[in-house]
């Protein structure tokens, strides 16, 4: 499964029920583009378990707001809509893997 | 049977891959163990303007990519993981990265620097949330809000000039009385508008609960602490080497930098009849362990320099494999 690419318009229905692993990027930042492969490799790992996205800050500054990500890349994991768990900075597929194992995935 | 490798370098910032270009070239089996956050502090800039043969400036990822490119295109094999222990006991040594392990005849340590906190107790829990080290990335999220620049080397004047490209509320707050940034630089943030220094006085606190609402400030003349509202702190005060995987081995510095032959001669000489010191200048309290870069160097901390490290450690394990067999 590709990643999702979410918007202001779709991103509370998407992350409103089961897991969801937001990746907030943009394209002007570094350490995003090594997260970028890493986060479609997840896709296809977790594809049926959790919901795993990307998020434009440039697009949606709105979103980015909303949960205080004054940093990029940041991870939010998303339960039923609650954030869970959080990843500020890149690091590495281990962090993310971590961030997943922590909430049992 | 493991594969045993000439050389394996760790780290890939420009201290790694040029000595990974140098010894690929060579002819030497090349292992660049990178890191899966790869290309060092370069990674964490915009343009570079310093690096000679890029006369309009290159940006710091690029210039990483370039070199990692080049280094490949001649043959090392560029590992991007982490590397989780070495065993420098062993002949050749034995590096692991989880579960693999991988054999080097010699090792290049050029693993680098970090960021330096201030060490403050709510400055972790606000990293992403107005605490940050890398106003190239997260600039962006500043548009017209208030920031702090805490340093006073040529990193925080370039984070004070990036952020002033999106918000006309700068400040840099510098615990001495001037900068030891370059003049070049410091002459841009002087000139540049949307920046105000304030010299003597350290950052105590960091306030806020969920993003940086404001941070204390004390003036180190008068004593007197105050209060600063703000929306962003961006940390530059230094770095510190990342030796941690391997400082109860070889022999590091009180600071963790790792000393090699280059800077403490006559207590790491082994040989007493050959004059190592002037032959292997970049190799470390073990013999065919070598370093290049931040990891030792807390003077230049270029990446020309490293990149000068680079080549240095490179040639001298080219040499050194052949006269030690």
């Amino acid at each position: 499964m590709a990643t999702v690419h979410l918007t202001s318009s779709d991103f509370d229905a998407q992350i409103k029920s089961g897991m969801a692993f937001v990746d907030f990027w943009a394209e002007w930042c570094g350490p995003c583009k090594m997260a970028g492969p890493i986060i479609d490799q997840l896709s296809e790992e977790y594809a049926g378990k959790v919901l795993i996205a990307k998020l434009d800050v440039d697009k949606f500054p709105d979103l980015a707001q909303r949960y205080n990500c004054l940093s990029i890349p940041t991870v939010i994991l998303f339960k039923d809509g609650v954030e869970i768990g959080r990843q500020v900075g890149f690091a590495g597929k281990a962090g993310y893997l971590d961030l997943l194992k922590k909430a049992g995935l | 049977m493991e594969e045993i490798y000439d050389v394996i370098i760790v780290g890939s910032g420009p201290a790694g891959l040029t000595a990974g270009l140098y010894t690929s070239r060579a002819n030497l089996k090349t292992l660049i163990i990178g890191g899966e956050k790869w290309g060092g502090q370069l990674m964490l800039t915009t343009l570079v303007e310093n690096y000679p043969g890029f006369p309009e400036g290159i940006q710091g990822p690029e210039l990483m990519q370039r070199m990692r490119d080049q280094t490949e295109r001649h043959g090392a094999k560029f590992l991007q993981a982490d590397i989780t222990g070495i065993d420098f006991s062993k002949k050749p040594f034995v590096a692991n990265v989880g579960q693999n392990v991988y054999l080097g005849k010699a090792i290049i340590l050029s693993t680098g620097a970090k960021t330096k906190w201030l060490e403050l107790p709510a400055e972790q829990r606000l990293i992403g949330r107005g605490v940050s080290s890398c106003a190239p990335c997260d600039a962006p999220f500043f548009k017209g809000k208030k920031v702090v620049v805490v340093g006073g080397g040529d990193s925080a004047m370039e984070e004070a000039l990036v952020l002033a490209k999106f918000t006309p509320e700068v400040t840099i707050v510098h615990r001495k009385n001037s900068f030891r940034a370059s003049q070049i630089m410091q002459d841009r943030v002087k000139n540049n508008p949307a920046i105000k220094i304030i010299f003597n006085t350290e950052v105590t606190d960091v306030l806020g609960t969920d993003k940086v609402t404001g941070i204390k400030i004390k003036n180190s003349q008068t004593n007197q602490e105050q209060e600063m509202a703000i929306d962003g702190l961006f940390v530059a005060i230094g770095h510190i080497p990342v030796t941690e995987l391997f400082a109860s081995d070889i022999h590091v510095d009180e600071k963790g930098y790792v000393v090699s032959r280059r800077h403490e001669p006559q207590n790491l000489l082994d040989k007493t009849d050959i004059p190592i010191t002037q032959r292997y200048h970049s190799m470390t309290s073990i013999e065919g362990v070598f370093s290049a870069g931040d990891i030792h160097d807390y003077h230049y901390r270029q990446a020309v320099t490293a990149a000068g490290y680079g080549c240095e450690a490179a040639l001298d394990v080219e040499r050194w494999l052949t006269e030690e067999k």
